[in-house]
């Protein structure tokens, strides 16, 4: 007869089972039994964050970077509503993440009880499932069903609200070896048939185009995408969550495509006659104007999720499956079709209309990206995290990535305070990754807190704050389309009337802080942050009204850019 | 835009309903009727929607209910052979014996049911199709209806 064990210790031992070597959490009332045991369980490292929000982006950021699930904890109530927004970050751009919330005694459920808030009411629209466990006999086969889900199909976030009680019940531990949910049987192989028609269209195809996105990283395609586009001599274009699943540095590569992506990107997809989109979901910031978008192209689209597919775009030729095993599928078929012409047009875009900004002395933001690359360029792991605005799109136009998991950012929600904690979490699954997080003076303040965290837990993030004293893309918003009239945008009318400064914050914890005023300091001021054993936050006073071009206006067709800079 | 039948298996488990409610309001799907009970496995539950939506809506409607992990099966019924019915009961203002015997007289023509009778009011109960249900309604509207209440369609596909 096996030993009874606790709920908290069930939970535990499920954990491990699952490979679970990390939680980033934060404790509370309700969590105590759990916070008690875990205490004592050397196989799991604790990362106690300084807000639980920065705990959910620090598993999220945790799961981008090393493929597994990441895992958080909060207690119940106000605990649990400050993941919220890290949930619905992970659920947004289909990140693996299960999140252990408290509850308060299952006899006081619903009874408006101190600390209660029904978080499987509030997450049922921004998890891909969750679970109130109400009886402990369900705890570890809830645990199995929570990490199997999170994990396999289109990836999500999972939520698992566990009452304090069931925590201190008890009963033998028993794991469940598999999962068997009626309702929830992803297809994985897609349709031979269709395979077929993609291959059969690529073959007749004069100017067809590849449309990458994060669910090619996700599914670990990116050597089947690269070996597509091989054999095929198809450019490549990636959303901002495909970056890194095929080499910008090649030149089939297009680089990003959409609101910020470069020009030649953007004209190939309006010429293109074949777009053949993979683990994308044409979202809004990519398509523009729908009904203007790639008006000449037949669709194909490669996706595991049924409902992305002709959701935007009635596609013509869906395949339904993992996209590693449709690219294997179509990689045995395929065959180059003749597009000499199309690589012409495209490099002649490619040279008149090229990324660019100004050359002068200042200190451009874009400039200090392309140095962060340079100075890192004899590095094997970098991995650079981004806040949400402008210091992601220069980060994403300017990087070029050329590694999956080397880009973690918040594509569907935008989470303006996401890159640093996301960069911890990235930090810790990868420990001998030089971790980046590109930020804005804005973005940065929304979880400086964690550099406690950083700090107390030795993980050595860089944070490059591209200061201008703005919240810069809205200003930019304000700036082209309301008329310069800067509404609550202006963080600091001064940026050399530091508010705060930025420097002696990160000294207040201990941290080294580097302030750079000129472009000539840009590489001493890196040099000395990537050899420094700790964190390091460099605070850049870049050029204030810097924009980011092209830019493609709300709502406009994707070739209607503003270019800014002749 | 038109009205689509859709079926729809699912876990007979805690908050389902709000699951599917959920996701219909998120998405902005407009749900014309929404009736719900278990099937002969007493672990599911069969919820029958009537929806009203365009093609291209529909596709999303059925894709989304699909991804939910509580929902077993989907089927469009509206293609396919299908029986679907309904229940509504109609209460109708009916304080003297005249009034009384005229309504009695519908109900017997029609196939309906009288459930309650009282001093001011006579209660009436039809189950059928929706043309059924509707003539019914129209039948007893001139004595003044009262209340009304009905299920939304429930239905199963046919195979004759």
């Amino acid at each position: 007869m096996s030993k009874k064990i606790t709920g908290a210790e069930i939970l535990i031992k499920s954990l491990i089972e699952e490979g679970v070597s990390t939680v980033f959490g934060y404790p509370g009332g309700v969590v105590l039994p759990l916070m008690d045991k875990l205490y004592s369980e050397k196989s799991v490292r604790f990362i106690l964050t300084r807000h639980e929000q920065g705990a959910a982006h620090a598993a999220d950021g945790y799961a981008r970077a090393t493929g597994k699930v990441g895992v958080c904890i909060a207690t119940s109530g106000p605990g649990a509503t400050n993941l919220v927004t890290g949930i619905a970050t992970a659920y947004m751009d289909s990140i693996p993440v299960v999140a252990i919330t408290g509850q308060v005694k299952s006899t006081l459920i619903g009874n408006d009880a101190f600390q209660e808030a029904d978080m499987v009411g509030i997450t049922r629209p921004i998890t891909k499932h969750n679970y109130l466990v109400k009886d402990i006999k369900d705890l570890a086969k809830t645990v199995k069903e929570a990490f199997h889900v999170a994990r396999t199909g289109r990836p999500g976030p999972v939520l698992i609200d566990l009452p304090v009680d069931v925590q201190m019940s008890e009963m033998v531990f028993k794991y469940p070896k598999t999962v068997d949910i009626k309702g929830y049987k992803p297809t994985y192989k897609g349709h031979i048939g269709q395979i077929k028609k993609i291959a059969r269209a690529i073959a007749k195809s004069k100017r067809p185009l590849l449309y990458v996105g994060g669910g090619v990283i996700l599914s670990g395609a990116h050597k089947e995408i690269i070996k597509l586009a091989k054999k095929t001599n198809i450019p490549v274009t990636m959303t901002m969550m495909g970056l890194g699943a095929f080499p910008a540095d090649d030149p089939l590569s297009l680089g990003m495509l959409g609101m910020h992506g470069t020009a030649y990107a953007n004209h190939a997809v309006q010429s293109s006659d074949l777009i053949i989109a993979v683990g994308a979901r044409f979202d809004d910031r990519v398509t523009g104007r729908l009904d203007t978008f790639a008006p000449n192209a037949t669709f194909a689209h490669i996706d595991i999720d049924p409902a992305s597919v002709s959701k935007n775009i009635p596609v013509d030729i869906p395949v339904i499956g993992d996209c590693k095993e449709v690219l294997k599928e179509l990689n045995k078929i395929v065959k180059k079709p003749d597009i000499t012409q199309w690589h012409k047009t495209i490099k002649k875009w490619k040279k008149e209309l090229p990324l660019k900004y100004k050359g002068d002395n200042n200190l451009r933001p874009q400039y200090v990206i392309e140095r962060v690359q340079k100075l890192t360029k004899d590095r094997k792991h970098v991995i650079i995290t981004t806040e949400v605005g402008q210091n992601q799109m220069w980060a994403a136009q300017y990087f070029k990535f050329t590694e999956p998991r080397t880009w973690l950012s918040s594509g569907g929600l935008g989470t303006m305070g996401y890159g640093f904690p996301a960069a911890i979490g990235a930090q810790v699954g990868k420990p001998d990754s030089l971790v980046i997080d590109i930020a804005g003076d804005g973005s940065i303040q929304m979880n400086i807190q964690e550099l406690a965290t950083a700090v107390s837990e030795k993980l050595p993030v860089k944070i490059v704050i591209l200061n201008n004293g703005y919240l810069g893309m809205v200003r930019q918003w304000q700036e082209l389309f309301y008329k310069r009239r800067y509404a609550y945008t202006v963080m600091a009318e001064d940026v050399r009337k530091m508010c705060p400064d930025f420097v002696k914050l990160a000294e207040s914890y201990g941290v080294k802080g580097i302030r750079v005023t000129k472009k000539s300091g840009v590489d001493k001021a890196l040099k000395e942050a990537f050899k420094t054993k700790g964190p390091v936050v460099m605070d850049f006073l870049i050029e204030r009204e810097e924009n980011v071009f092209p830019m493609v206006p709300a709502g406009e067709a994707i070739d209607r850019m503003i270019h800014g800079l002749a | 835009m038109s009205k689509f039948v859709i079926s729809a298996l699912v876990e007979n488990k805690f908050g389902v309903l709000a699951r599917i409610a959920g996701l219909f309001s998120a998405r902005g799907f407009n749900i014309d009727s929404l009736a719900v009970g278990e099937t002969e496995d007493p672990k599911t539950s069969r919820m029958t929607i009537v929806v009203e939506a365009d093609e291209r809506i529909l596709e999303q409607v059925k894709k989304q209910l699909n991804k939910l992990i509580d929902v077993i099966r989907v089927q469009d019924l509206t293609g396919g052979k299908y029986v679907g019915v309904e229940l509504i009961l109609i209460k109708v203002k009916a304080d003297n014996t005249k009034i009384r015997e005229r309504i009695v007289q519908i109900v017997d023509s029609t196939g309906a049911e009288v459930v309650d009778i009282g001093k001011k009011f006579v209660t009436v109960e039809e189950t059928g199709d929706e043309h059924k249900i509707n003539a019914l309604i129209e039948l007893l509207r001139p004595y003044g209806i009262v209340e009304i209440a009905r299920t939304g369609k429930i239905a199963l596909s046919s195979d004759i």
